[in-house]
């Protein structure tokens, strides 16, 4: 299974991103990050770390579950019911840019969710949208701002994203045959 | 991790994970109660039908706040307006139900084992919300998640469940939780009001007030259920007060981070002075609070398992 990223290049590419949002907005200013659980909150606080780093000023950040938004959630047969984590949004949205971050970019469906989810939280000025990897087949008409690496993918393979916080390591892996 | 039961029937379906997987779920639920807006998309489209065959404030409001906050359609049928005053039985009345297809049905019901007849006759995943002196386990479960907050963990805390122990449901499945998950129980009412072998159960009981409330960590009063009393069991309520009675002299007892504990409704003056009931150790308002969190996390775990027949 090759390693698609290792841990230099997930940071150089979260850096990167981050000085693409400070272009993007100019600056900070009612910025404000929501990562996605699992990976996508302590993508977020890096981020949030490089900010500070680049631009010395603290971005909020918070940490969203989709589970009760999912799509899929009542239409599975029988199955155990995924877990459902807390929602940890510690400020107000209204107004904010409101910047989404997630690993990966598949279908569309998790981010899907994430806008209903975060929309009920207040009426956000904006949303963008984070993606450490985008592997493409969308089924939603959604598009990432930010991307650290975009990575061609067949159907049957899978994007492994490890992350030192929760994995004990930082690399992307892509699984499976490319056929 | 997910229930093995297809339906909630009493805590003694649950083990020591389940708890926990119910207790961890409403955590999460609990946070949606400070939101702008109260409300998720996760049981759209599913019928909940919430069958009281007792008077209920309480559970049911509880039942229905938790059924509306995961935009499940709710239908409460309160029994004093339904077909069963006229006569119809518990099976003839819940199968007509059942061919308006709900998803669930939430029930209390004076008879014990009322909901697991349901469970064995019908294709909806039922929910017991109070089977007569037998199981209570939503509020079992929402004394546990309460205590948890407080104190960080269950085991080795000493519980003292003081009142009429005879009649309550709330009880039974509150031993049975908190046995399980490693607390002990101290259980203190009447002679006459404590059921027989109450021991075997792995709690102590005693008839003494001062030494159950000793060092506990929690103290949950239960109320005198007088509408279940067909016969003399105390003197007066303001003798069961001097001697049941939890006032603040007595609650200095108790360990100094005590909390105290209500399934209510309560009867201030007899089972609880005012000052406790209102005081810095009470999390009654709290209870009530978290009984909707833990409904949400009952509801939505059990929607997994609509599917499955038993």
């Amino acid at each position: 299974m090759p390693q698609v990223m290792d841990a230099d290049r997930m940071g150089r590419a979260l850096t990167r991103i981050a000085h693409e949002i400070l272009e993007r907005n100019r600056g900070t200013s009612d910025l404000a990050l929501v990562g996605i659980r699992t990976r996508g909150v302590p993508l977020a606080r890096r981020i949030a770390h490089s900010l500070k780093d680049i631009n010395h000023t603290d971005v909020p950040t918070g940490a969203l579950d989709i589970t009760l938004y999912r799509d899929d959630l009542m239409r599975h047969a029988v199955g155990p019911q995924p877990l459902v984590r807390r929602t940890e949004i510690p400020f107000s949205i209204d107004d904010k840019r409101i910047i989404l971050v997630d690993d990966v970019l598949y279908t569309g469906r998790t981010i899907r969710s994430a806008l209903d989810a975060l929309i009920d939280f207040g009426r956000p000025r904006s949303i963008q949208l984070i993606v450490l990897v985008d592997r493409g087949h969308r089924e939603l008409p959604i598009k990432a701002d930010y991307v650290g690496k975009n990575l061609p993918t067949s159907l049957k393979q899978s994007v492994q994203v490890r992350l030192q916080e929760i994995d004990g390591e930082d690399e992307v892996v892509l699984e499976g045959d490319a056929a | 991790m997910t229930l093995r039961s297809r339906h909630l029937l009493g805590i003694t379906d649950l083990g020591a994970e389940e708890i926990e997987l119910v207790l961890d779920t409403a955590e999460a639920m609990k946070e949606i109660a400070a939101r702008p807006i109260k409300k998720v998309p996760t049981l759209r489209g599913r019928t909940v039908v919430n069958l009281f065959f007792e008077p209920s404030t309480r559970t049911r409001t509880s039942f229905e706040v938790a059924e509306k906050r995961l935009s499940a359609d709710t239908l409460s049928v309160a029994v004093a307006q339904s077909s069963v005053t006229k006569g119809e039985t518990l099976l003839d009345t819940v199968r007509n139900l059942e061919a308006m297809a709900p998803d669930m049905i939430v029930m209390r019901h004076a008879s014990a084992g009322a909901p697991h007849l349901l469970a064995r006759l019908c294709r909806s995943v039922i929910i017991n919300a109070g089977d007569g002196m037998h199981e209570h386990p939503t509020q079992a479960l929402l004394d546990a998640f309460t205590i948890r907050e407080h104190k960080k963990r269950l085991d080795g805390l000493k519980v003292a469940i003081v009142g009429d122990l005879l009649h309550s449901r709330v009880l039974r499945s509150n031993i049975t939780l908190l046995n399980t998950m490693g607390a002990q129980v101290w259980a203190c009412g009447p002679a006459t009001l404590m059921p027989a072998g109450l021991a075997r159960f792995g709690v102590r009981p005693t008839t003494s007030i001062d030494e159950a409330v000793a060092d506990a960590d929690v103290v949950m009063m239960l109320r005198i259920q007088h509408e279940r009393m067909h016969g003399h069991y105390i003197p007066s309520t303001r003798e069961y007060f001097t001697l049941f009675g939890l006032t603040p002299e007595r609650v200095s007892r108790a360990r100094p981070d005590v909390i105290i504990m209500h399934p209510g409704p309560m009867n201030r003056g007899v089972e609880i002075d005012s000052d406790v009931a209102d005081g810095p150790y009470s999390v009654i308002l709290e209870q009530v609070a978290n009984g909707v969190a833990v409904r949400m996390a009952v509801l939505y775990l059990l929607a997994g398992q609509e599917g499955e027949a038993d």
